[in-house]
């Protein structure tokens, strides 16, 4: 079984959670967020992941991910709010061994 | 007063499918829902986005979804309250209730099924000033198209860049005197039709098409005249009827949230063991917005909750009356409308 890795995730209370992500269970942080329980449900993953809503954005604060958006992202981010240079929506990144150690912070509800 | 059997608060496709399991056991629904079309989710957020779990359908489009479901129920004839909020609710001395809509329409019912799924969708509004001042009272503002009629003649601005934006675009080009559509990138984000029927319509000069670009004021004393809009760094004011920015939606829990219903994580608390009713008795909540141990966000699993729900409300209705399950392949469909729907009867002949 692959090894699980270690996300940390610093929630809009401003506390700092570290978390452990299956990689074979085709997740994506948004879910991971909504699994822990990090922000209300119906405050994260509103439109289930079709990156159509940004109320799982988040603002990524290392560079273990890249902060390139693909389209679908690109534009939903243009319309919404609270966004920053680092800002990628949860629904979008992928949970795989690559992104072992990444540290993100939950944006501000829409 | 429209009075009904179940009023259905939510007109996705568990309260729509809610109607057909009703039609069967004799019992007419109503059905309220903030949008001004039926479909819920499925009609507003993603029309033109394959579903792969309903069962039957290897593949079907949300918005196909939501058409077949409106035929399956058609021969129930559900009422329909559409563009109105269910703000109030009041459970009168005979355990029958009145909810009341924002606009003040009230609906008499024996029992209430919400299916409300993630609430209320409420426009995202640009933050402009004055903007509250002219959405009152057909000032000019505008977050949904409920009567495209009224923009017959008319000076239309549109934001956005979605599917909705595009679609009524589209189609009040060939109703208002004006249509121009402002988006803050020079990419739109829709069905390749619709972004191809734009730009079709933009080179023939029936819609025109101002990016990357936004509104940023209004000017106007009783009601909108124009709209000043930027355009890299540049403004240019435009001559305006109606503004509609279509933003899309976020959804709300809303009025429901304060009925006195137990909620757990922004949903409605029920008893899945049984019924799918909540802690006040002739109140059921199905599809996504209830919560019970193991729920599952999933229309399958709304179908199915609805189908319960109705068996109960029709025991509600009917106390101590013994109820057969009928199979409607054997039994066929009768509709209130007087229609039938039965199975074709089977050939008797000897093979020689």
């Amino acid at each position: 079984m692959p090894q699980d890795i270690t996300i940390k995730i610093t929630d809009r209370e401003g506390l700092v959670h570290e978390v452990q992500a299956p990689t074979d269970m085709n997740l994506n942080i948004m879910e991971l967020i909504r699994m822990y329980e990090l922000a209300p449900e119906g405050t994260v993953g509103v439109c289930g992941g079709m990156a159509m809503c940004a109320s799982c954005q988040c603002y990524v604060l290392n560079d273990v991910v890249t902060l390139e958006r693909n389209p679908d992202e690109e534009a939903m981010l243009w319309e919404a709010y609270h966004v920053k240079e680092n800002s990628r929506l949860g629904c979008q990144i992928p949970i795989t061994e690559e992104i072992d150690g990444l540290e993100l912070e939950i944006a501000p509800e829409q | 007063m429209i009075e009904t059997d179940i009023l259905i608060i939510g007109a996705g496709p568990t309260g729509l499918f809610a109607v057909f399991e009703a039609g069967l056991l004799q019992l007419k629904c109503h059905i309220i829902d903030a949008l001004p079309q039926p479909g819920g989710q499925l009609a507003e957020l993603y029309p033109k986005k394959p579903i792969f779990d309903i069962p039957g359908y290897p593949e079907v489009l949300a918005g196909d979804l939501v058409t077949n479901l409106m035929e399956q129920i058609k021969q129930f004839q559900p009422g329909f309250t559409l563009g109105e909020t269910a703000q109030t609710i009041q459970k009168l001395e005979d355990e029958t209730f009145i909810v009341t809509t924002n606009e003040g329409t009230k609906h008499h019912a024996k029992a209430i099924a919400i299916a409300g799924g993630l609430g209320t969708f409420e426009p995202r509004k640009p933050i402009l000033k004055d903007i509250e001042f002219y959405e009152k009272e057909d000032r000019g503002v505008d977050y949904f198209v409920k009567e495209p009629e009224k923009y017959r003649g008319k000076n239309i601005v549109i934001a956005g860049g979605g599917d909705s934006a595009l679609d009524w675009s589209i189609f009040l080009s060939n109703v208002a005197k004006s249509v121009t559509l402002v988006h803050r990138r020079n990419e739109f984000r829709g069905a390749l039709d619709s972004v191809e029927k734009v730009q079709e319509l933009k080179s023939s000069g029936k819609i025109k098409l101002i990016t990357p670009a936004e509104v940023v004021g209004f000017k106007g004393n009783e009601r909108i005249e124009s709209l000043d809009i930027e355009v890299n760094g540049a403004r240019m004011n435009v001559p305006a009827d109606y503004f509609i920015p279509l933003f899309g939606l976020t959804p709300k829990l809303g009025p429901i949230a304060n009925w006195g219903l137990e909620i757990e994580k922004n949903a409605i608390k029920v008893n899945n063991a049984l019924d799918y009713q909540t802690n006040i008795p002739g109140i059921y909540a199905i599809g996504d917005v209830n919560i019970y141990p193991g729920k599952l966000k999933l229309i399958l699993c709304g179908f199915h909750e609805a189908t319960l729900m109705c068996q109960s409300v029709y025991q509600r209705i009917n106390p101590g009356r013994k109820y057969v399950l009928k199979y409607t392949t054997v039994s066929g469909v009768d509709g209130f409308d007087g229609t039938r729907k039965e199975a074709e009867k089977a050939v008797v002949k000897s093979i020689d």
